[in-house]
């Protein structure tokens, strides 16, 4: 969403919005490939691709999707915190209705899903939607604050996932229903393409309709936008929906991926790493102009990072902290303000000695 | 009113002013500017918008210094360099809206920052029996009996209202100003107001009192003083002074004898069946039942004071506001205004009277800005292409004379002239069929006022209705075919074209 008018190309890479993120994600996979020499290495292996990059790309799709719904609402000025309860909450519904046993008839072993796999599908979807169109009336129609309508479906939320698995982890034997999160498209991971295929068609619904204008003249003066007459109700209640349905896929993917629903665990704190994939790739939290690229190479960088953080074998006590201490450095990176005072250290060593 | 305004040789005033000075860069605010304030009467502050009534407010209770002149309190000089300041020397503000927390109680809004303590002086622990004590005796003389530990959110407007003016009698039993107490209230409330005021004047409280609303002035007050361009006109007498006097005073011209002789100029048109109409068109607290009719290519300017209900009429008719009684009709046929999205799709249009609220969006380009209302009402789907908008944006760009680098610019980096004009621009893209101008002229520069002002009559030209509303009285009257009269929210008249300024604020006084 940015000009692409005459000025020098190099001027244009400078001020693109990508920029910075793009910068972080190569960094960050610098890093990697310098500690682990096998970092970049591909193999084909069972017909599809292996290697630490696919790794990577199949464990980010969940928080792709997230990141993307996530991306709207902040947009729209709002926020979404319920995103992880309600990924446990799709992946419980889909878990259960798949369940799967193991049946012999003619002697011959047959896995057997308790309903029909795309019901199980749907319905968890249509879960997921009607959760993020609860969070969207709260905050559009009753008009609570964005934070607390959705703090009320976060806190909630697990607490219907663990009802209805019985505060049990239903673990699903079905194997049609892994291919979701752990199946291999041409090579790639299956997962990846779901991201991908959410990503484009959401990039020509705010591109070919008015639905990105609207978003962001609603994020930046939504009384204005009111009066111009753009029914900012019901794209922000649209735009909360959206984000459920995109947290009912991620927990899909999650459940195939794991083979089982755990109330209590699934997409737990994804709401947090998806606001955070957001901010860092360039959407500002005060809503307005967004950018859903600059949200997926976010999810990337997290992604990347947590990887990086296991693969090294930092402690576990400790590697929150690692990765907070890492989400800092590049959030005082990507800071346009930061990086001018940087400048300013440089260029004039003496300048900090009166400060 | 039985009461007798104490004489000013009898008594000193317990407040005075004299020759206030107040220069903001190259403007002066005030210059010369005396009030007198006695104990035991109400006293009206008038004049227009841009008088200088608020800065003199202001300098009153310490937001501003003044520059120049002398103010004293019970004979002794004084200087308020905050609002703090102001306070502690007796003298507290009640404003416009109430600038009170509505998640606080009642009692801690009357005494926030100011809260009894157990024990020693500055203590830690707050006194709470003893500070509901006290507001409840404060309110009482304000012939209130409300629950002070309840929300101040639990109570109508009025009643916070009462609220703050009992938080201005907790901070001193002085002097009270009063910054437009009754913006907000209805007539009922109005009333349950005076008798406390007229009750508090009655105790030897020195009440100043600033409103737009001439039947409160001459209900309540005993003596007005009335500035002028900064400048102090002179200080009257109530009862000598009448209403024409006073608008005279307030315009800084004598009012010619209303005349009706005009003639409507065009026959035609005046026979033309009003495309819109409202009946009786109600908003308790905003409009009083308003009939209004507006046909197809005439401009209807909406005369009256500030708080007369015009944003409010014009709110109403493009369904920002719903109104509780009353219909709008367009060619006959009712409708519910329930949205401003309804009233796109009906034809209408609305500029608002507070760009920057509710006018730009400040980080969208000029050519976002200009097409959102029309995209808005084609909805998502077809969507105007980039080359499409950008045309769209550079047609009108060039159409207005909006001066801008170009269409990708962001609208906020605009001056505020020619925000307005895309603004304009963004309504005039949707070929509206009445569009509202709701302060179009606002704090833009003369050439802006005057190129906007041309465009409104060439829109009429071309079959377009505009209702038209300004506080600039000669800009109405210049491109009005029609002005409708509005007093304290209500229809008082209508004026032909060719009337003057003085006409209206004749009929605005009652006169015609």
């Amino acid at each position: 969403m940015s000009t692409s008018n005459a000025p020098s190309l190099v001027k244009r890479v400078q001020t693109h919005p990508l920029l910075w993120p793009v910068v972080t994600l190569v960094l960050i996979l610098m890093v990697n490939a310098s500690l682990n020499p096998g970092f970049w290495m591909l193999q084909w292996r069972d017909g599809h691709l292996y290697g630490s990059v696919i790794d990577i790309l199949n464990r980010a799709a969940p928080l792709m999707l997230v990141s993307l719904g996530m991306t709207l609402v902040i947009a729209t000025r709002g926020i979404d915190i319920s995103v992880g309860a309600t990924v446990a909450i799709s992946a419980a519904v889909a878990a259960l209705m798949v369940g799967g046993k193991l049946v012999i008839t003619d002697g011959v072993a047959q896995h057997v899903s308790r309903f029909p796999m795309w019901l199980a599908i749907v319905c968890a979807l249509l879960t997921a939607l009607a959760c993020g169109l609860w969070n969207g009336v709260l905050v559009a129609k009753i008009g609570l604050q964005p934070i607390i309508a959705t703090l009320i479906l976060m806190v909630a939320g697990r607490g219907v996932a663990q009802l209805l698995t019985d505060g049990q982890i239903v673990t699903v034997y079905y194997p049609p229903y892994f291919f979701i999160g752990s199946g291999y498209l041409w090579g790639l991971p299956f997962a990846l393409f779901i991201a991908g295929f959410v990503y484009l068609l959401m990039h020509l619904a705010v591109t070919r309709t008015a639905l990105g204008l609207f978003i962001q003249a609603i994020g930046i003066n939504p009384a204005a936008a009111r009066v111009a007459g753009v029914r900012e109700r019901l794209i922000s209640i649209c735009v909360y929906a959206f984000c459920g349905l995109t947290a009912g896929i991620a927990g899909l993917i999650i459940s195939s991926n794991v083979k089982s629903a755990d109330g209590n665990n699934a997409g737990n704190l994804l709401e947090l790493d998806a606001i955070l994939a957001v901010t860092l790739g360039g959407t500002l939290l005060t809503g307005g102009r967004f950018t859903l690229a600059g949200s997926m190479i976010g999810a990337l960088i997290i992604q990347t990072l947590t990887s990086t953080i296991y693969s090294i074998g930092v402690p576990p006590e400790i590697n929150l902290v690692v990765k907070a201490a890492v989400v800092f450095v590049v959030m005082l990176m990507q800071s346009a303000e930061f990086r001018r005072a940087v400048r300013g250290w440089v260029l004039r060593p003496d300048a900090g000695s009166h400060a | 009113m039985t009461h007798t305004p104490p004489t000013a040789q009898a008594v000193a005033p317990v407040l005075e002013l004299s020759g206030i000075a107040k220069q903001f860069g190259p403007v002066r605010a005030l210059s010369g500017v005396g009030l007198r304030l006695y104990a035991g009467e109400v006293h009206a502050l008038m004049g227009q918008n841009g008088a200088g009534k608020s800065t003199l407010i202001k300098v009153l209770t310490g937001v501003y210094q003044a520059d120049e002149g002398d103010m004293r309190l019970n004979g002794s000089s004084i200087r308020a360099t905050s609002t703090l300041d102001a306070q502690r020397l007796g003298i507290s503000t009640v404003y416009q809206e109430v600038n009170l927390c509505a998640n606080l109680s009642v009692a801690e809004n009357i005494f926030a920052g100011r809260y009894p303590r157990k024990g020693l002086a500055g203590a830690w622990a707050i006194d709470w029996p003893a500070m509901h004590r006290d507001a409840r005796t404060l309110l009482a003389r304000l012939n209130l009996d409300i629950d002070v530990t309840q929300t101040l959110a639990s109570y109508s407007v009025a009643v916070q209202q009462m609220v703050a003016i009992a938080r201005g009698l907790s901070i001193s039993a002085q002097v009270l100003i009063l910054d437009e107490p009754t913006s907000s209230l209805d007539d009922e409330e109005v009333e349950r107001l005076y008798i406390v005021l007229r009750q508090l004047r009655d105790q030897g409280m020195a009440i100043l009192f600033v409103t737009h609303f001439l039947d409160q002035v001459y209900a309540l007050c005993d003596r007005i003083t009335v500035l002028r361009n900064g400048e102090l006109v002179g200080e009257y007498p109530a009862a000598e002074l009448g209403h024409n006097a006073l608008i005279a005073a307030m315009v800084g011209r004598e009012l010619a004898p209303a005349s009706s002789a005009d003639a409507a100029n065009d026959a035609s048109r005046a026979q033309a069946p009003e495309w819109l109409q409202t009946k009786a068109l109600n908003r308790r607290g905003h409009v009083k039942a308003m009939d209004l009719g507006i046909r197809r290519g005439e401009v209807v300017g909406l005369g009256g004071l500030l708080g007369s209900g015009r944003t409010e009429l014009a709110r109403l008719l493009f369904g920002l506001d719903r109104s509780d009684a009353g219909e709008i009709t367009l060619d006959g046929k009712t409708v519910r205004m329930d949205s401003p999205v309804t009233a796109i799709q009906l034809g209408l249009g609305l500029c608002p009277e507070d760009r920057k609220a509710e006018g730009i969006i400040a980080e969208l380009s000029v050519r976002e800005n200009i097409v959102l209302a029309l995209q808005a009402r084609q909805g998502l789907w077809p969507a105007m292409g980039r080359v499409q908008q950008t045309t769209l944006a550079e047609g009108y760009v060039k159409a207005l004379g909006i001066k801008t680098a170009d269409v990708d610019t962001p609208i906020g980096q605009l001056s505020g002239g020619n925000q307005q004009k895309a603004v304009l621009a963004r309504w005039l893209a949707t070929q509206p069929s009445l569009l509202i101008l709701d302060e179009p002229t606002r704090g833009i520069d003369i050439a802006a006022k005057q190129e906007i002002m041309n465009e409104i009559l060439a829109l009429a030209k071309q079959g377009m209705a505009v209702l038209f509303i300004s506080s600039e009285m000669e800009e109405v009257v210049r491109v009005s075919d029609r002005i409708v009269v509005l007093r304290d929210r209500a229809k008082v008249g209508e004026l032909p074209a060719g009337t003057n300024d003085q006409a209206v604020y004749a009929m605005i006084a009652g006169q015609a």
